[in-house]
């Protein structure tokens, strides 16, 4: 029988014929993430922006600060609200003006994970406390949906959130926000203030990128009788239904464990594989977004360590 | 860690689950229902079932299963979708869908009250309503949460006050299936039953994988005893009872 009409009828053993040897049909060993590559800076008009793909799924992030009045409870804390969008260009399965589920499910899980991972403090975001705080959009567009969503939608957010910059701004004792044009780095002057307002009043916050905790990295892996692979491709994930996905981050630590169902029930070997798997591909996906801020800044005096 | 006393809201050990309740044939329309307490978190689930469903839904292989969450108050959001698919694919791996293609099951969840725990005892309901409806099923799943507290300690069965404060929680499902009759799944007979692995996990915080793995350990040892209880008060027959003695 030919191969095409082989993978139609009888897609199970198609696949399981090239797992038996340890590889994909795409010629990837079962361990292995599809090439990862991190773009910063994609959106000019958005405080902080990036598109990060994984093989072919593709996702925009992109990170746009208001002011706000903080809340009573937390008056030095500013927020983040993290919406996840599946337009009808990432998949024919995408129909227009019906949401898909899956973006709720992965909108969820992706705010979940961040603030699980305290990667952003809310207090950095504090302007004048009980006056003025940031509150930032995070909104994440999926552009190709070839798999993996929850694992480049997270890279998409942390990459966007690192390029992120804080805008220099200044405050007024009555709590009124003014943005600042700095010249030098170290010579702030005042733009569009009125001129009623003394500058000795005000307090100016320079232009600065958002000190970030530990960024979290997920890695899908697919749970099949007898192999586990990483990063599926849409067809994969259609065919072998059983999901793990795991958020680990540099540290080491845990952020999320997420197997919803699934034929194949982990076991503890199962799981202690998954997590090593996890552990590597963090470690891989770190290098590529450290490579992509430094090639992104231009000037060194901004330069954070992570 | 054992010996020092955890002073938990409630006065329950680390390890100690609340009293279970299961009411079923609550509702009049419904194929089957169940109310599923844990002290102070009850859901009541429905199953409508097997149905004849329109378009899209009719699978000419399986019967196609719906879930619906309905939380105690509010319209339905993000939180609601994720927990129905959480919920759909859990019944999935039990249910046998083969048996009623170009068919549809319906389960409905109504939250009643929410102390915490409240995605384990939704599951549990659910699962408690399809025996009542008498869907065939390939087993039955027991679910449990469990969180690491501030000192570190593993604590089982969360309350609410308990999940917001605590650094981290995660809610197991874990099938329950002493027997196996499908041959290709007799491999799952010969692993111990303290070395069954679980089927859904969905985890809020961030924990240390040690931390991770006694969960788990803790979880299973949990659910096989929700499991027993679930057996019992749906009216085990004499079969049930002889096999539980024997493993």
């Amino acid at each position: 029988m030919e191969v095409e009409a082989f993978k139609r009828l009888y897609p199970l053993p198609f696949y399981e014929r090239y797992l038996d040897s340890s590889v994909r049909p795409d010629g990837r060993p079962l361990g292995r993430a599809r090439p990862t590559s991190v773009s910063l800076g994609a959106v000019s008009t958005a405080d902080g922006s990036a598109i990060v793909k994984i093989g072919n799924t593709t996702m925009l992030a992109g990170v746009k600060l208001e002011v706000m009045v903080p809340s009573q409870e937390t008056p030095d804390q500013g927020s983040i609200t993290v919406d996840f969008q599946m337009p009808p260009i990432c998949s024919p399965l995408v129909r227009p003006g019906r949401p898909v589920e899956a973006a709720s499910v992965i909108s969820e899980q992706l705010s979940n994970v961040l603030t699980s991972s305290e990667l952003v403090n809310l207090s950095e975001l504090c302007i004048a406390p009980g006056k003025a705080a940031w509150m930032a959009y995070l909104d994440v567009y999926c552009l190709d949906a070839d798999g993996s969503l929850l694992d480049t939608a997270l890279l998409a957010s942390v990459a966007a959130l690192a390029h992120l910059q804080l805008p220099a701004v200044s405050v007024s004792e009555e709590g009124r926000v003014y943005p600042v044009s700095s010249t030098t780095s170290g010579d702030v002057s005042m733009e569009g203030a009125e001129t009623s307002i003394k500058v000795k009043g005000n307090s100016i916050s320079p232009r600065r990128r958002l000190k970030l905790g530990a960024a979290p990295f997920a890695l899908t892996c697919m749970v099949h009788k007898k192999h586990l692979l990483a990063d599926p491709c849409a067809e994969e994930e259609t065919l072998l239904q059983s999901s793990i996905t795991i958020t680990m981050n540099q540290m080491g630590r845990l952020v999320s464990f997420y197997k919803p169902g699934g034929a194949v029930p982990a076991t503890t070997a199962i799981v202690k594989e998954c997590i090593s798997l996890a552990r590597r591909r963090a470690r891989e996906v770190q290098q590529i977004l450290k490579e992509a801020l430094e090639d992104h800044i231009e000037s060194p005096s901004l330069m954070q360590t992570d | 860690m054992a010996g020092e006393a955890l002073s938990r809201p409630d006065g329950r050990a680390g390890n100690q689950i609340r009293p279970l309740v299961c009411t079923r044939s609550l509702l009049s329309r419904a194929d089957g229902s169940a109310e599923w307490s844990q002290e102070n978190t009850t859901v009541l689930a429905a199953v409508y079932g097997p149905k004849s469903v329109t378009g899209k839904k009719e699978n000419p292989e399986y019967a196609s299963l719906e879930v619906i969450w309905k939380p105690k108050s509010g319209l339905s959001g993000k939180f609601e979708k994720e927990a129905e698919l959480i919920v759909k694919r859990s019944l999935e791996s039990i249910i046998l869908a083969a048996l009623y293609p170009n068919l549809g099951i319906s389960i409905i969840l109504q939250v009643i009250n929410d102390d915490g725990s409240l995605l384990a005892c939704a599951m549990n309901a659910a699962c408690a309503a399809l025996v009542d409806a008498g869907i065939p099923l390939s087993g039955l799943i027991a679910a449990v949460s469990c969180g690491v507290t501030v000192n570190n300690e593993v604590v089982l069965d969360l309350l609410k006050s308990e999940e917001q404060k605590n650094v981290a929680h995660v809610c197991l499902v874990f099938p329950s299936q002493p027997v196996s009759v499908v041959l290709e799944l007799a491999s799952n007979v010969d692993e111990k039953p303290e070395k069954q692995g679980f089927t859904t996990c969905v985890m809020r915080g961030a924990m240390d994988v040690d931390q991770y793995l006694t969960c788990v350990d803790q979880g299973r040892a949990a659910s096989a005893e929700i499991a027993k209880f679930l057996r019992k008060s749906l009216g085990q027959s004499q079969v049930w009872a002889l096999l539980s003695f024997l493993l």
